[in-house]
Protein backbone atom coordinates (compact mmCIF):
# COMPACT_ATOMS: atom_id res chain seq x y z
CA UNK A 1 0.00 0.00 0.00
CA UNK A 2 3.02 2.12 -0.05
CA UNK A 3 3.57 2.39 -3.89
CA UNK A 4 5.58 6.08 -4.33
CA UNK A 5 4.35 8.48 -7.21
CA UNK A 6 6.50 7.46 -9.96
CA UNK A 7 7.79 9.68 -12.65
CA UNK A 8 10.18 11.92 -11.74
CA UNK A 9 12.29 13.79 -14.09
CA UNK A 10 15.53 13.43 -13.72
CA UNK A 11 16.84 15.74 -16.10
CA UNK A 12 15.31 19.11 -16.77
CA UNK A 13 12.48 19.94 -18.90
CA UNK A 14 14.24 21.38 -21.43
CA UNK A 15 15.87 18.41 -22.53
CA UNK A 16 13.44 17.40 -24.87
CA UNK A 17 14.64 16.20 -28.20
CA UNK A 18 13.53 18.01 -31.34
CA UNK A 19 11.43 15.02 -31.96
CA UNK A 20 9.40 14.82 -28.96
CA UNK A 21 6.32 16.10 -29.69
CA UNK A 22 6.46 14.92 -33.62
CA UNK A 23 6.39 11.27 -31.24
CA UNK A 24 4.15 12.39 -29.18
CA UNK A 25 1.83 13.13 -31.63
CA UNK A 26 2.39 9.64 -33.45
CA UNK A 27 1.51 8.06 -30.52
CA UNK A 28 -1.63 9.45 -30.21
CA UNK A 29 -2.21 9.13 -33.50
CA UNK A 30 -2.33 5.39 -32.69
CA UNK A 31 -4.09 5.54 -29.10
CA UNK A 32 -6.66 7.31 -30.94
CA UNK A 33 -6.53 5.11 -34.54
CA UNK A 34 -7.17 2.04 -31.47
CA UNK A 35 -10.19 3.83 -29.69
CA UNK A 36 -11.77 4.11 -32.87
CA UNK A 37 -11.26 0.80 -34.25
CA UNK A 38 -11.86 -1.04 -30.90
CA UNK A 39 -15.15 0.51 -30.91
CA UNK A 40 -14.79 2.13 -27.66
CA UNK A 41 -14.98 5.57 -28.85
CA UNK A 42 -18.92 4.73 -28.91
CA UNK A 43 -20.51 5.01 -25.64
CA UNK A 44 -23.05 2.84 -26.90
CA UNK A 45 -20.60 0.27 -26.95
CA UNK A 46 -19.06 1.16 -23.35
CA UNK A 47 -22.65 0.99 -22.08
CA UNK A 48 -23.59 -2.33 -23.86
CA UNK A 49 -20.46 -3.92 -22.11
CA UNK A 50 -21.54 -2.42 -18.63
CA UNK A 51 -25.03 -3.90 -19.32
CA UNK A 52 -23.50 -7.27 -20.10
CA UNK A 53 -25.42 -7.12 -23.64
CA UNK A 54 -21.37 -7.52 -24.88
CA UNK A 55 -18.14 -8.63 -23.10
CA UNK A 56 -16.21 -7.47 -25.95
CA UNK A 57 -14.38 -4.51 -24.00
CA UNK A 58 -12.15 -6.57 -21.70
CA UNK A 59 -10.50 -7.30 -24.91
CA UNK A 60 -9.76 -3.71 -25.64
CA UNK A 61 -8.34 -3.12 -21.80
CA UNK A 62 -6.62 -6.76 -22.21
CA UNK A 63 -4.93 -6.65 -25.39
CA UNK A 64 -3.73 -2.74 -24.42
CA UNK A 65 -2.52 -3.72 -21.19
CA UNK A 66 -0.70 -6.90 -22.22
CA UNK A 67 1.04 -4.58 -24.96
CA UNK A 68 1.88 -1.84 -22.32
CA UNK A 69 2.93 -4.60 -19.09
CA UNK A 70 5.40 -6.06 -21.68
CA UNK A 71 6.91 -2.67 -22.83
CA UNK A 72 7.32 -1.44 -19.33
CA UNK A 73 8.79 -4.87 -18.05
CA UNK A 74 11.59 -5.34 -20.50
CA UNK A 75 12.44 -0.82 -20.62
CA UNK A 76 12.42 -1.23 -16.64
CA UNK A 77 15.23 -3.80 -16.65
CA UNK A 78 17.45 -1.37 -19.48
CA UNK A 79 20.17 0.36 -18.04
CA UNK A 80 19.69 3.15 -20.73
CA UNK A 81 17.09 6.53 -20.25
CA UNK A 82 14.93 7.67 -23.01
CA UNK A 83 16.15 8.89 -25.79
CA UNK A 84 14.12 11.92 -26.07
CA UNK A 85 14.09 13.54 -22.32
CA UNK A 86 16.60 11.44 -20.70
CA UNK A 87 14.02 10.15 -18.31
CA UNK A 88 14.63 6.81 -16.83
CA UNK A 89 12.40 4.16 -17.32
CA UNK A 90 10.00 3.91 -14.60
CA UNK A 91 6.73 1.77 -13.80
CA UNK A 92 3.33 4.22 -13.18
CA UNK A 93 2.83 3.24 -9.61
CA UNK A 94 0.44 5.68 -7.70
CA UNK A 95 0.17 6.02 -3.83
CA UNK A 96 -2.79 4.34 -2.27
CA UNK A 97 -5.65 5.95 -0.18
CA UNK A 98 -9.54 6.21 0.43
CA UNK A 99 -9.01 9.06 -3.00
CA UNK A 100 -8.63 5.91 -5.14
CA UNK A 101 -12.19 4.15 -4.07
CA UNK A 102 -13.82 7.40 -3.81
CA UNK A 103 -12.74 8.59 -6.84
CA UNK A 104 -12.96 5.50 -9.06
CA UNK A 105 -16.56 5.23 -7.42
CA UNK A 106 -17.56 8.87 -8.86
CA UNK A 107 -15.80 7.86 -12.23
CA UNK A 108 -17.70 4.61 -11.81
CA UNK A 109 -21.16 6.39 -11.58
CA UNK A 110 -20.37 8.93 -14.61
CA UNK A 111 -18.71 6.05 -16.73
CA UNK A 112 -21.90 4.31 -15.96
CA UNK A 113 -24.52 6.77 -16.86
CA UNK A 114 -22.78 8.45 -20.02
CA UNK A 115 -20.18 5.68 -21.26
CA UNK A 116 -17.72 8.12 -21.81
CA UNK A 117 -14.42 8.12 -20.51
CA UNK A 118 -11.33 10.88 -21.09
CA UNK A 119 -9.29 9.29 -24.19
CA UNK A 120 -12.51 7.43 -25.68
CA UNK A 121 -14.18 11.10 -25.68
CA UNK A 122 -11.60 12.65 -27.54
CA UNK A 123 -11.17 9.95 -29.79
CA UNK A 124 -14.96 10.18 -30.59
CA UNK A 125 -14.68 13.80 -31.52
CA UNK A 126 -12.63 12.27 -34.51
CA UNK A 127 -15.33 10.32 -35.50
CA UNK A 128 -17.23 13.19 -36.19
CA UNK A 129 -19.47 12.71 -32.91
CA UNK A 130 -19.84 16.57 -32.17
CA UNK A 131 -22.38 15.90 -29.25
CA UNK A 132 -19.72 14.34 -27.37
CA UNK A 133 -18.58 18.09 -26.81
CA UNK A 134 -21.44 18.00 -24.21
CA UNK A 135 -19.50 15.43 -22.30
CA UNK A 136 -16.35 16.81 -22.82
CA UNK A 137 -17.57 19.98 -21.54
CA UNK A 138 -18.87 17.68 -18.19
CA UNK A 139 -15.13 16.27 -18.16
CA UNK A 140 -13.86 20.05 -17.83
CA UNK A 141 -16.48 21.57 -15.52
CA UNK A 142 -15.95 18.31 -13.15
CA UNK A 143 -12.17 18.99 -13.01
CA UNK A 144 -12.52 22.66 -12.57
CA UNK A 145 -15.26 22.29 -9.85
CA UNK A 146 -12.77 19.34 -8.55
CA UNK A 147 -9.68 22.17 -8.57
CA UNK A 148 -11.82 24.78 -6.92
CA UNK A 149 -13.34 22.42 -4.36
CA UNK A 150 -9.52 21.19 -3.33
CA UNK A 151 -8.31 25.10 -3.49
CA UNK A 152 -11.63 25.71 -0.59
CA UNK A 153 -10.70 22.82 1.56
CA UNK A 154 -6.86 23.80 1.98
CA UNK A 155 -7.56 27.53 2.16
CA UNK A 156 -10.00 26.23 4.85
CA UNK A 157 -8.10 23.81 6.98
CA UNK A 158 -4.08 24.93 6.55
CA UNK A 159 -3.04 27.19 4.14
CA UNK A 160 0.42 26.82 5.07
CA UNK A 161 0.52 23.43 3.78
CA UNK A 162 0.12 23.07 0.07
CA UNK A 163 -2.02 20.71 -1.56
CA UNK A 164 -0.09 17.50 -2.36
CA UNK B 1 -26.76 -39.46 -29.98
CA UNK B 2 -25.34 -37.56 -33.00
CA UNK B 3 -27.47 -34.91 -31.88
CA UNK B 4 -26.30 -34.22 -28.20
CA UNK B 5 -22.96 -34.64 -29.42
CA UNK B 6 -23.33 -31.97 -32.23
CA UNK B 7 -25.33 -30.12 -29.31
CA UNK B 8 -22.07 -30.33 -26.57
CA UNK B 9 -20.03 -28.85 -29.62
CA UNK B 10 -21.97 -26.51 -30.55
CA UNK B 11 -22.52 -25.31 -26.84
CA UNK B 12 -19.65 -23.36 -26.05
CA UNK B 13 -19.85 -21.48 -29.57
CA UNK B 14 -23.43 -20.48 -28.83
CA UNK B 15 -22.00 -19.53 -25.46
CA UNK B 16 -19.56 -17.03 -26.77
CA UNK B 17 -22.02 -15.87 -29.59
CA UNK B 18 -24.12 -14.74 -26.82
CA UNK B 19 -21.23 -13.40 -24.56
CA UNK B 20 -19.51 -12.05 -27.93
CA UNK B 21 -22.11 -10.96 -30.42
CA UNK B 22 -19.66 -8.95 -32.29
CA UNK B 23 -16.79 -10.97 -31.80
CA UNK B 24 -13.75 -10.58 -30.23
CA UNK B 25 -11.13 -9.12 -32.67
CA UNK B 26 -12.04 -5.83 -33.57
CA UNK B 27 -12.07 -5.17 -30.07
CA UNK B 28 -8.15 -6.94 -29.27
CA UNK B 29 -6.57 -5.68 -32.12
CA UNK B 30 -8.16 -1.84 -30.94
CA UNK B 31 -6.76 -2.54 -28.16
CA UNK B 32 -3.68 -3.56 -29.00
CA UNK B 33 -3.34 -0.26 -31.40
CA UNK B 34 -4.03 1.16 -27.52
CA UNK B 35 -1.59 0.27 -26.24
CA UNK B 36 1.17 0.31 -28.85
CA UNK B 37 0.32 4.03 -28.71
CA UNK B 38 1.88 4.49 -25.02
CA UNK B 39 4.22 2.43 -25.72
CA UNK B 40 5.76 4.44 -28.73
CA UNK B 41 5.50 7.41 -26.20
CA UNK B 42 7.17 5.70 -23.68
CA UNK B 43 10.10 4.18 -25.17
CA UNK B 44 10.89 7.58 -27.12
CA UNK B 45 10.33 9.76 -23.79
CA UNK B 46 9.97 7.85 -20.49
CA UNK B 47 6.66 9.25 -20.16
CA UNK B 48 3.31 7.14 -19.31
CA UNK B 49 0.85 8.73 -21.01
CA UNK B 50 -2.94 9.08 -19.37
CA UNK B 51 -5.25 11.11 -21.45
CA UNK B 52 -7.31 12.15 -18.18
CA UNK B 53 -4.51 14.76 -17.50
CA UNK B 54 -5.24 16.82 -20.22
CA UNK B 55 -8.35 18.33 -18.50
CA UNK B 56 -6.45 19.75 -15.77
CA UNK B 57 -3.64 20.92 -17.25
CA UNK B 58 -5.49 22.71 -20.03
CA UNK B 59 -7.61 24.56 -17.26
CA UNK B 60 -3.57 25.89 -16.17
CA UNK B 61 -3.79 28.25 -19.62
CA UNK B 62 -6.90 30.16 -18.53
CA UNK B 63 -7.25 29.67 -14.92
CA UNK B 64 -5.34 30.65 -11.68
CA UNK B 65 -6.71 28.42 -9.27
CA UNK B 66 -3.24 26.86 -7.32
CA UNK B 67 -4.38 23.30 -8.21
CA UNK B 68 -3.77 23.75 -12.02
CA UNK B 69 -0.72 26.00 -11.71
CA UNK B 70 1.69 23.25 -10.89
CA UNK B 71 4.83 23.06 -11.79
CA UNK B 72 4.34 19.49 -13.22
CA UNK B 73 1.01 20.39 -14.96
CA UNK B 74 2.05 23.51 -16.35
CA UNK B 75 5.54 21.73 -18.31
CA UNK B 76 3.12 19.09 -19.31
CA UNK B 77 0.56 20.54 -21.00
CA UNK B 78 1.84 21.32 -24.90
CA UNK B 79 2.62 17.89 -24.88
CA UNK B 80 -0.79 16.76 -23.62
CA UNK B 81 -2.41 19.28 -26.03
CA UNK B 82 -0.46 17.83 -28.55
CA UNK B 83 -1.64 14.14 -27.45
CA UNK B 84 -5.14 15.25 -27.27
CA UNK B 85 -4.91 16.23 -30.94
CA UNK B 86 -3.21 13.28 -32.34
CA UNK B 87 -6.17 10.85 -30.45
CA UNK B 88 -8.54 13.33 -32.31
CA UNK B 89 -6.58 12.59 -35.63
CA UNK B 90 -6.13 9.24 -34.85
CA UNK B 91 -9.78 7.97 -34.83
CA UNK B 92 -10.58 10.18 -37.82
CA UNK B 93 -7.67 9.00 -39.60
CA UNK B 94 -9.76 4.98 -39.28
CA UNK B 95 -13.38 6.63 -39.34
CA UNK B 96 -12.37 7.93 -42.90
CA UNK B 97 -10.49 4.79 -43.83
CA UNK B 98 -13.06 2.50 -42.60
CA UNK B 99 -16.41 4.29 -42.82
CA UNK B 100 -15.83 7.54 -44.70
CA UNK B 101 -18.56 9.41 -43.08
CA UNK B 102 -18.92 10.76 -39.86
CA UNK B 103 -20.97 8.58 -36.83
CA UNK B 104 -22.68 10.63 -33.96
CA UNK B 105 -24.13 9.22 -30.75
CA UNK B 106 -27.77 8.12 -29.87
CA UNK B 107 -26.82 8.92 -26.05
CA UNK B 108 -28.91 11.45 -24.58
CA UNK B 109 -27.26 14.72 -24.30
CA UNK B 110 -27.64 14.76 -20.54
CA UNK B 111 -26.52 11.62 -19.79
CA UNK B 112 -23.19 12.82 -21.78
CA UNK B 113 -22.84 15.56 -19.74
CA UNK B 114 -23.61 15.09 -16.13
CA UNK B 115 -22.17 11.58 -16.66
CA UNK B 116 -18.85 13.82 -18.08
CA UNK B 117 -18.81 16.23 -14.93
CA UNK B 118 -18.67 12.98 -12.88
CA UNK B 119 -15.80 11.53 -14.65
CA UNK B 120 -13.88 14.66 -14.47
CA UNK B 121 -14.43 14.89 -10.66
CA UNK B 122 -13.78 11.07 -10.31
CA UNK B 123 -10.86 11.06 -12.48
CA UNK B 124 -8.78 13.62 -10.67
CA UNK B 125 -10.00 12.69 -7.12
CA UNK B 126 -8.87 9.18 -8.13
CA UNK B 127 -5.23 9.81 -9.85
CA UNK B 128 -6.28 8.27 -13.32
CA UNK B 129 -8.86 7.43 -16.33
CA UNK B 130 -9.67 4.03 -17.94
CA UNK B 131 -6.36 4.78 -19.87
CA UNK B 132 -4.08 5.91 -16.93
CA UNK B 133 -5.13 3.61 -14.60
CA UNK B 134 -6.79 1.00 -16.22
CA UNK B 135 -3.88 0.14 -19.60
CA UNK B 136 -0.92 1.86 -17.89
CA UNK B 137 -1.07 1.53 -14.24
CA UNK B 138 -2.57 -2.44 -15.06
CA UNK B 139 0.35 -3.03 -17.17
CA UNK B 140 2.23 -2.13 -14.36
CA UNK B 141 0.99 -4.16 -12.02
CA UNK B 142 -0.16 -1.25 -9.98
CA UNK B 143 -1.72 -2.77 -6.57
CA UNK B 144 -3.45 0.99 -6.28
CA UNK B 145 -4.24 1.17 -10.35
CA UNK B 146 -6.00 -2.33 -9.88
CA UNK B 147 -8.12 -1.41 -7.19
CA UNK B 148 -8.91 1.48 -8.72
CA UNK B 149 -10.17 -0.38 -11.81
CA UNK B 150 -12.06 -2.93 -9.73
CA UNK B 151 -14.23 -0.43 -7.76
CA UNK B 152 -14.85 1.82 -10.93
CA UNK B 153 -15.84 -1.53 -13.15
CA UNK B 154 -18.26 -2.39 -10.20
CA UNK B 155 -19.90 0.85 -9.75
CA UNK B 156 -19.89 1.47 -13.31
CA UNK B 157 -21.90 -2.02 -14.07
CA UNK B 158 -24.16 -1.11 -10.82
CA UNK B 159 -25.45 2.34 -12.40
CA UNK B 160 -25.74 1.06 -16.01
CA UNK B 161 -28.02 -2.06 -14.80
CA UNK B 162 -29.60 0.09 -12.64
CA UNK B 163 -30.51 2.75 -15.50
CA UNK B 164 -31.32 -0.27 -17.90
CA UNK B 165 -33.67 -1.89 -15.33
CA UNK B 166 -35.50 1.86 -15.09
CA UNK B 167 -36.11 1.15 -18.85
CA UNK B 168 -33.27 3.41 -19.82
CA UNK B 169 -30.62 0.90 -20.87
CA UNK B 170 -29.24 1.77 -24.75
CA UNK B 171 -30.26 -1.24 -27.09
CA UNK B 172 -27.72 -2.61 -29.11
Amino acid sequence: MSEKTSGKTTGKQNERGPLFMPLILVGGLIFGFGLGFSQMAKPEVVLQFLQFDDFGLLFVMGGAAVVTGTTFAVATRLSGNAPLTGKAYTRRLKSFDKNVLVGGGIFGIGWGISGICPGAAYASVGLGNYLILFGIGGMFLGAYLQGLWRKHRTDATSPTTSAD
Amino acid sequence: MALSLLQSALMPALTFAELFPNGVSHYAIGGVFIGLGVAVIYLGTGIIAGASTFLETTLSYVSGVPRFQKGKYVASRDWRVVFTLGIIGGAAIYQVIFHGEIWTTDVEWWRLLSGGVLVGIGTRIGKGCTSGHGVCGVGSASFTSIVNVATFMTVAIGTAQLIQAMGMGISP
